[in-house]
C-alpha cells in the first residue's frame, strides 16, 4: 500500500476507493453450521452464513426469532454454543466490529464530542481522539453541538452521535440491532440515507437487523430472514443506487420477503 | 439564571429568618416574652460579640469543626469504601452486607453509654460517634447509586473495549454520582446532629460544652447562641455540598438552567 492509499483509508469520505476490505471476494465473517442455546431453549440453529467485506446485509425476522442473538455473536457480546464463526484478517489501525444499539446508550455526563471518544477507546487518546471526534460529527452533521450535554438532543440527534461513536474507529464490520426503530418516520429516512451515505464512503461491511422490510430492501445488498432460529431465505438485492422507495422492483422484492415471512 | 436573579432567590430564602428575627425582638422588647425563657435577639447578638471578643467562640467552633470533619472523613472513607466493594463485588457484598444492615438499624446515639465506658469523655468518643453516623448514609448511597447505574451502559463500555478501569471511572461512577451526592448531603445533617448529641453529653470543650456550661450558669443568652451556629454551620455544610453537586452534576437535567 502506498502512502496516498495510507491516507485515502484514514481519511473519512474524499475517495470511492474501498479503504477496507479493498480486495475484492475477501470475507469479513463466516458462521459455520453455528448455534445459540440458553439453557434447553434453542435460539439459532445450523446458521450457515458466508458473508463477504464491504457487503450490506440485512437480517430480518419476527421479534423472538434470534436475530439479535445472531448479532450479539457477531459483536462478541456471546458466543455461540455450537459450530463456529470466523473473521476475515484484521487490518491495522481498525476496530474490528462496532456495535450500534436499539438504544443511543450515550453517557449523559460525557460532552457529545466526548462520547464518540468512547469509540476510539484503546485505539486513539487526547488531542488526536478528540479531532477524529470532531471530523465525524462533521460528517452526521452535528458539528457544532459537540461540546453539549446529550439531554438536549432530540431523538434523532442521539442516535447519529451514536452512530459517529460507532463508525469513529473505523471499524471493518458494524452491526446496527434496529438503531433506528424508535425514532418516527422521517427522521429514519433521512438516518437511513445518512447510513447508506457513509456506508458508500467507508465500505465497512454491514449488518443491520430490523423487522422494516422496506427498510431492508432499500439500504441492503442482501436480505437474509430468520425463522425459528434458521435462515428461512437468503435473497440478493441487486438494485442499482441510489436506489428510489417505493420503485416497483424494490416492491417486487418486499413482497418476496413478505411471502416468506407470513406464507 | 443570571447573578443578580440567583442573589434574588438567595435573598428571598432569608427573608423569613429576617422576619422571625425581627419579630422576636419586638415581642422581647414589649415584654411579651420574658428574658428568662428566651433573650432578645440583640442580648444573643451581645453575647455572640461577648465571646468572640474574649476568643471562646472561635476556639469552641473550631474544637467542634474538627472533630465534626475528623469523624466524617473517617466515617465517610469507610462507608464509601465498602459502598463500592459491595456495589462492585457480589463476594463482598454476600459477605458483609447482612452485618451492615443490622447495625444500621441500632441508633447510634444508643451506643453512648457504652462509648463513654470505652472511650471516656476523650476525643475518640466523639470521633467514633460521628464516623458511625456519617457511615451509613454514605455507605447505603454509594451502593445504590453503584447498583441503579444503567447496565445498557455498562455493556455498551464492555462493548467498546473499556477495561475494568476506564468502565468504573467513565461510566460506573459517574452514574453513582447523584445518589453518592444525597448521602452526602444526609451525612452532613448527621454529622452535627451526632456531634452536638455528644458534646452536650460529655466534654470539655466545643460548642455543646459551651451551651452546657451556659445553662449551668443560667446564661440563656450564650445557649441560645449556640443554637443558632449550629443552625448556621449545619446549612454552611449544606450549600457547600450543594455547590459541589451543581459543579460535578452539571450533565443532570436536574441541575441545567440553574
Amino acid at each position: 500500500m502506498t502512502a496516498a492509499s495510507l491516507a485515502a483509508a484514514r481519511s473519512f469520505v474524499a475517495t470511492p476507493v474501498r479503504p477496507i476490505g479493498s480486495v475484492e471476494g475477501q470475507r469479513a465473517f463466516a458462521f459455520r453450521q453455528a448455534g445459540k442455546r440458553f439453557g434447553d431453549k434453542t435460539v439459532l440453529d445450523g446458521i450457515d452464513l458466508d458473508v463477504p467485506a464491504g457487503q450490506f446485509l440485512a437480517v430480518i425476522g419476527k421479534s423472538g426469532c434470534g436475530k439479535s442473538t445472531l448479532l450479539r455473536l457477531l459483536a462478541g457480546l456471546d458466543r455461540p454454543t455450537s459450530g463456529s464463526l470466523t473473521f476475515g484478517v484484521e487490518e491495522e489501525g481498525h476496530s474490528r466490529t462496532r456495535f450500534m444499539f436499539q438504544e443511543p446508550r450515550l453517557l449523559p455526563w460525557a460532552s457529545v464530542v466526548k462520547n464518540v471518544e468512547v469509540g476510539l477507546t484503546g485505539v486513539a487518546s487526547g488531542a488526536e481522539a478528540r479531532q477524529r471526534a470532531l471530523d465525524i460529527l462533521g460528517e452526521v452533521g452535528l458539528a457544532d453541538r459537540a461540546d453539549e450535554w446529550p439531554s438536549v438532543l432530540s431523538g434523532g440527534q442521539k442516535q447519529r452521535v451514536a452512530l459517529a461513536r460507532a463508525l469513529v474507529g473505523h471499524p471493518q464490520i458494524l452491526a446496527l440491532d434496529e438503531p433506528l426503530g424508535a425514532l418516527d418516520a422521517l427522521t429514519r429516512i433521512e438516518m437511513q440515507q445518512l447510513l447508506e451515505r457513509i456506508w458508500i464512503a467507508q465500505k465497512f461491511t454491514a449488518v443491520l437487523v430490523t423487522h422494516d422490510v422496506a427498510e431492508a430492501v432499500a439500504l441492503a445488498d442482501r436480505v437474509v430472514v430468520i425463522s425459528e432460529g434458521r435462515i428461512a431465505l437468503d435473497l440478493d438485492v441487486p438494485v442499482e443506487r441510489p436506489r428510489r422507495r417505493g420503485s416497483v422492483e424494490l416492491a417486487r422484492l418486499e413482497g418476496k420477503i413478505l411471502d416468506r415471512l407470513f406464507g | 439564571m443570571s447573578f443578580a436573579t440567583r442573589l434574588h432567590s438567595n435573598a428571598i430564602g432569608w427573608l423569613l429568618p429576617a422576619l422571625v428575627i425581627a419579630g422576636w425582638e419586638i415581642a422581647s422588647r414589649a415584654g411579651v416574652m420574658p428574658a428568662n425563657v428566651l433573650p432578645a435577639p440583640s442580648a444573643v447578638a451581645e453575647a455572640f460579640w461577648r465571646l468572640t471578643l474574649s476568643g471562646e467562640l472561635v476556639r469552641n467552633i473550631g474544637v467542634s469543626t474538627a472533630r465534626a470533619l475528623a469523624g466524617f472523613a473517617i466515617g465517610g472513607s469507610i462507608g464509601f469504601a465498602l459502598g463500592l466493594a459491595n456495589g462492585l463485588s457480589t463476594i463482598s457484598r454476600g459477605l458483609t452486607d447482612t452485618t451492615l444492615q443490622m447495625i444500621r438499624n441500632i441508633p447510634h446515639l444508643a451506643l453512648i453509654p457504652l462509648v463513654i465506658l470505652w472511650f471516656g469523655i476523650d476525643e475518640e468518643a466523639k470521633l467514633f460517634l460521628v464516623a458511625l453516623g456519617v457511615f451509613f448514609p454514605i455507605y447505603v448511597n454509594t451502593l445504590l447509586g453503584i447498583q441503579s447505574v444503567d447496565p445498557h451502559l455498562v455493556e455498551m463500555g464492555r462493548v467498546y473495549g473499556m477495561d475494568r478501569r476506564a468502565l468504573f471511572f467513565r461510566v460506573i461512577l459517574p452514574g453513582a454520582l447523584p445518589a453518592i451526592f444525597v448521602g452526602l448531603r444526609y451525612a452532613l445533617g448527621i454529622m452535627w446532629l451526632t456531634l452536638i448529641v455528644a458534646e452536650t453529653i460529655s466534654a470539655s470543650s466545643g460548642l455543646g460544652y459551651m451551651a452546657m456550661q451556659a445553662r449551668e450558669f443560667l446564661l440563656i443568652d450564650v445557649v441560645v447562641l449556640s443554637i443558632l451556629i449550629y443552625a448556621l454551620l449545619g446549612k454552611l455544610a449544606d450549600s457547600l455540598a450543594r455547590l459541589l453537586e451543581r459543579l460535578s452534576l452539571g450533565w443532570h437535567p436536574a441541575f441545567q438552567n440553574g
